[in-house]
């Protein structure tokens, strides 16, 4: 039942980032006539403090959001999965680097480096999308790691070696399926994780740079008129907040649905 | 216990050093000139060259590197380029507000998540369990960014009980540390409740109850005492997040913490204190695990006696 709710939604946040370009935008219009003006009339949900309307720039930073969630998680559980169960089946030396490496990142509360690295390379979405992959390949490392590990002395595997399979054959057609499950509640758990990243880098005026929307930018803009237009925080958070629940649902379901035993609380 | 405390001292100090290089180099690998922040990029070139020299950035990058961490060792961490004072005094004067904050985050964490926690698992199923799950989801999913300007617009703007930002006594403090906690509060009375439902599955807790103890011994003296270890290790991790948030509240509610300076820094181009800032609030998450590894190998002999974590 919730579930369904928040997979609506979700395929809502997915369409809505698809067909924006296509959409009669105009989240950069400024109008003198409509500043701050409220909810309701011409404008659905208001005009910004220089009259651009806040739904359209909600659609865009959408936009924004699901993107860099896309390519973020993409990028990082494709490089994190490789290292982690490579080193995992190699072990030896390739593992106790890896483990360094890991160790010296995990070491660092991840979203202070994304805020540092974000900072010193200069605002915009690659910079972005770059800092926050570089701290989150480290999570998905571990977790294939941790069950490679567990999972390389099984006797099909064992067996493939004997067969002469090569390494890349073994990790791709006979590790990867059996450690895919929780690899796909990580990276579920993770999309929250950096639409909450991306928003708050924004936030902080790291991230997404004016006069492009992100949902994070404008509830910055919009907390200066706290008190006279509450809307312009109101809507972005509400939006921001929507999604985040409903992909936290999609993982716990998930989660329950693959019986995946997970610790949370790794995102960056 | 005493090869145990040996081995992660030493993987501590390694993690530091790493860490503190890493900052380094990522500082001098992107691009930005400290020189052109600080005289502005009409100066002439002369000029350029002279503060390069007096600040020691014409030397080999290995050389001074070199030279930072044998600051950082004598704590030294250079000066602001924008405040013309050490950076560790601007550290020493912005700590103290951090740590407060955090400290009554996650006092206020701990007293909402445990009660709620071991309620959800005592009475499994029920409304009770739904409804601290229910605040649990709630509270991962809001954003602290968000969650910050509500309460102000509720408790300050409303109803007047606290001020909007800024750091002017105690009252000051409540909603920068409900807002900082919240996301703490909930993921640790998830924690507490799986791990207590798990302990509670054990067969010793059947024994105790067969044994005709009460209900409530057998889940304070049995069942608490090892539910605590599993929430011990992640709670470390969480404290870091804890200290990661900060960053981001601080700046909500103007709090001039560690985490406010960090912003600032950042958006000045102030190195120096951004690498300050950075290496501080790592040494104070490192310090955090390095307590609670220990914490937990003292409470748990199978830790100590046995093999490391890998």
């Amino acid at each position: 039942m919730r579930l369904g709710w928040a997979g609506l939604l979700l395929v809502l946040w997915t369409l809505v980032a698809v067909a924006v370009p296509w959409l009669p935008l105009e989240p950069d219009q400024i109008a003198l006539e409509t500043i701050l003006a409220p909810p309701g009339g011409a404008q659905w949900l208001g005009a910004d403090d220089v009259g651009r309307p806040v739904l359209d720039r909600l659609l865009v930073g959408a936009r924004t959001s699901f993107w860099v969630a896309c390519w973020v998680v993409g990028l990082s559980l494709t490089v994190g999965t490789l290292a982690g169960s490579l080193a995992g089946y190699l072990g030896g030396a390739w593992d106790r680097g890896l483990v360094l490496v890991m160790d010296i990142f995990m070491a660092f509360p991840g979203i202070l480096l994304a805020i540092a690295l974000a900072g010193l390379l200069g605002p915009g979405i690659g910079n972005l999308v770059f800092a926050l992959t570089l701290v989150g390949w480290v999570g998905y490392a571990r977790l294939a790691r941790a069950q490679v590990l567990s999972v390389k002395g099984r006797e099909h595997v064992l067996a493939a070696r004997a067969l002469g399979a090569r390494t890349p054959r073994i990790v791709a057609r006979h590790l990867l399926p059996l450690i895919s499950a929780p690899l796909l509640v990580e990276a579920t758990f993770g999309v929250a994780a950096v639409v909450v990243a991306e928003s708050g880098l924004s936030f902080l005026g790291l991230g997404v740079q004016p006069p492009d929307a992100s949902w994070g930018s404008m509830i910055r803009d919009g907390v200066r008129y706290l008190l006279v237009a509450p809307h312009l925080v109101l809507a972005p958070g509400a939006a921001l907040f929507l999604v985040v629940l409903s992909v936290n649902l999609l993982g716990d379901g998930l989660r329950d649905r693959l019986d995946v035993r997970t610790r949370r609380g790794m995102a960056p | 216990m005493q090869a145990y405390l040996v081995s992660r001292l030493i993987t501590a100090v390694w993690v530091v050093a790493g860490l503190t290089s890493l900052v380094f180099f990522l500082i001098h690998w992107v691009p930005g000139d400290p020189v052109e922040v600080m005289l502005g990029e009409s100066t002439a070139a002369a000029d350029r060259t002279a503060l390069r020299h007096a600040l020691g950035l014409d030397q080999p990058l290995l050389q001074q590197w070199g030279a930072f961490l044998s600051g950082v060792v004598q704590l030294d961490l250079g000066s602001s380029l924008y405040e013309r004072q050490p950076v560790l005094e601007l550290l020493r004067e912005r700590y103290p507000a951090t740590l407060e904050l955090a400290a009554l985050a996650f006092l206020i964490a701990l007293v909402i998540a445990v009660p709620m926690g071991v309620l959800a698992a005592a009475r499994r199923g029920t409304v009770w369990d739904a409804g601290a799950m229910g605040f649990s989801l709630l509270g991962v999913s809001i954003p602290n960014f968000w969650l910050g300007p509500l309460l102000v617009m509720l408790f300050s703007v409303t109803l007047g009980w606290f001020p909007v930002s800024g750091r002017s006594g105690p009252d000051s403090l409540v909603l920068p540390a409900v807002t900082l906690g919240t996301a703490l509060a909930a993921i640790l009375s998830r924690m507490v409740r799986s791990s207590l439902l798990e302990v509670l599955g054990e067969d010793y807790i059947r024994t105790a109850r067969a044994k005709g103890l009460s209900p409530f011994r057998v889940l304070v003296r049995h069942a608490l005492r090892n539910a605590w270890l599993p929430v011990l290790t992640v709670l470390g991790m969480q404290l870091g997040a804890l200290l990661g948030g900060a960053v981001v509240t601080e700046t909500v509610f103007n709090w001039p913490g560690i985490g406010s300076l960090l912003v600032e820094s950042i958006q000045r181009r102030d190195y120096p204190v951004v690498q300050g800032c950075v290496l501080t609030i790592s040494l104070c998450y490192v310090l955090i695990n390095l307590v609670t590894d220990l914490l937990y190998a003292w409470v748990d002999p199978r830790v100590r006696l046995g093999q490391g974590r890998y």
